[in-house]
């Protein structure tokens, strides 16, 4: 563990990299993110963001270099790691077949929460989504950015200090992403989390992230704050055309399928 | 080990719910013991093909329909599992810090509480249909014993084969290919006695036979077992921790 992490860093990786076969998916990236920072990692489908969340959130080991998460190893101490973090995958992962008390139920004892926390936090977490109401239904009824909400309980249910996004507005309608940003922004100032978040959306990018990264081809092109890229970029350049320049092309043009496959996926799930 | 068995209860919990709130599965499920044991038991039964004993052929076959269908069960158990890897339930199992064990063995012993319902959906047939059933409780008590077990066993395996193959379509063809010859090569619905020698020896390593040959001496009046309880337990325990130790493994590579 760096000591220098455990002062300034939320998230430090060294030399990060990961292999799958001869196709290196993440190629040796150096990020570093500050306690308290929403920071947004972007590239096209398949530059590698889903590779380097899954090393951060220990799903995935990396083929070489390492990584800090809250001040821990993440091959090292990857219990703790998952102690640290909350985590809301690209894809839909609440259980329909369960009402959102009993999802967030779930989780709760999954992490380890007393009873008298468990209640009161499922309580806090519904009240703070705008849940309440919807606890005792079906999560198969809820709408796709109610479900979006309910997974963000989960994930802060243990108060992690860092929270990972994988693409959390992919499918939702302007009012629900309005409404997931909104929380995210209060989770921020209310509860200081870091919260690292992958996204293909720019106007999401440039309103929730104080800084982002663009990968291309498993590499970090550029780091900076939205309005600073964009002013590099020339005077009239819009976000757009910062992730196209840095992103090695179009938005609309790149893929890896498995990613195509998962983005459809949520996005019919969600209607 | 409390923080183990507590976690697994979760898994647990949860799967039940979902089991109850849909029970379409029990009822599909209970379609096939009822032609097995209904259709080809009594006109087996009537050939006095094989020889069975003091025992009914349909008393025979009762604990090897139970059996068979605790093993067609829980072996596509592992299709829930590539399913829930698709919604990204697992990833998010994964991410929190509960231990791989726990969520490994509880949702071997959900299956087994699966299987729970089939053996009294069995038990309700087969006493509708005349078999000598013992009710005593300690003896019901160990045959749900043996089918949790035996679930456990089938639906870990079906864990491991869903961790290596991880689509659904590979899988179905895969569980389709093991069912079958798991269940004749064992003596659900033949004894071993008049099996050829080579398939007697497949019989003797397949766990289907031990979780038989214990359900027969307890389900039924007068059944015969050929191993002692004591054997017939010792071998679906060791193969379930064997299994699960494996599924531990392998599971977090549904994530990868």
């Amino acid at each position: 563990m760096n000591d220098d992490a455990i002062h300034h860093f939320a998230i430090e990786t060294f030399d990060l990299t990961r292999r799958f076969e001869k196709m290196v998916a993440v190629d040796h990236i150096d990020l570093r993110i500050s306690y308290g920072e929403v920071f947004g990692l972007l590239g096209a489908n398949g530059a590698g963001k889903s590779t380097v969340i899954k090393m951060l959130t220990t799903l995935l080991t990396p083929s070489s270099g390492s990584a800090d998460v809250g001040g821990f190893d993440i091959i090292k101490t990857p219990d703790e790691v998952r102690r640290s973090i909350g985590y809301v995958s690209q894809l839909l992962s609440a259980d329909g077949a369960l009402t959102g008390y009993e999802n967030l139920r779930l989780s709760a004892k999954l992490y380890g929460l007393s009873k008298s926390d468990r209640i009161y936090r499922i309580a806090d977490a519904l009240s703070f989504m705008g849940l309440t109401d919807y606890a005792h239904k079906l999560v198969k009824n809820y709408s796709g950015g109610m479900i979006r909400r309910l997974e963000l309980a989960q994930a802060m249910l243990h108060r992690p200090a860092i929270l990972f996004l994988d693409e959390p507005t992919i499918g939702l309608d302007p009012v629900a992403r309005h409404m997931v940003w909104d929380r995210l922004l209060t989770l921020r100032h209310d509860y200081g989390m870091t919260i690292l978040i992958t996204t293909h959306d720019m106007e999401e990018a440039e309103t929730l992230c104080d800084n982002l990264a663009i990968m291309h081809s498993g590499k970090i092109s550029i780091v900076g704050n939205p309005a600073k890229l964009r002013a590099g970029l020339g005077e009239n350049a819009s976000m757009d055309d910062v992730f196209a320049y840095f992103a090695g092309g179009s938005i609309h043009e790149s893929g890896a399928f498995r990613e195509v496959e998962q983005t459809r996926h949520t996005a019919r799930r969600l209607g | 080990m409390q923080r183990f068995l507590y976690e697994s209860a979760a898994i647990v919990e949860v799967e039940l719910l979902k089991l109850l709130r849909d029970p379409t599965e029990i009822i599909s499920r209970a379609v096939q013991p009822l032609l097995w044991l209904m259709v080809f038991g009594q006109v087996l039964a009537r050939t006095h093909g094989i020889n069975t004993g003091s025992l009914s052929y349909l008393a025979f076959i009762t604990p090897g329909i139970l059996a068979q269908s605790v093993l067609f069960s829980s072996i596509f158990y592992g299709i829930a599992i590539i399913w829930e890897r698709d919604l990204g339930v697992v990833h998010k199992l994964l991410v929190s810090p509960a231990m791989r064990s726990s969520l490994v063995f509880g949702k071997a012993i959900a299956a087994g509480f699966r299987g729970v319902i089939q053996t009294a959906v069995i038990y309700f047939i087969a006493f509708l249909m005349h078999v000598g059933l013992r009710l005593e409780p300690l003896i019901i008590f160990a045959v749900l014993t043996s089918v949790i077990l035996g679930a456990g066993i089938f639906a870990t395996f079906s864990l491991i084969i869903a961790c290596i193959v991880k689509t659904r379509e590979r899988f179905m063809g895969i569980g389709q290919l093991l069912t079958m010859p798991m269940f004749f090569a064992s003596n659900a619905i033949y004894p071993l006695e008049i099996m050829p020698n080579w398939l007697r020896v497949i019989a003797q390593i397949n766990p289907l036979t031990y979780l038989i040959d214990a359900l027969r001496g307890l389900m039924v009046t007068g059944g015969a077992h050929i191993h002692s309880y004591t054997i017939d337990f010792s071998v679906m325990l060791m193969v379930f921790v064997i299994l699960l130790f494996i599924a531990v493994k392998l599971y977090p590579t549904l994530a990868e």
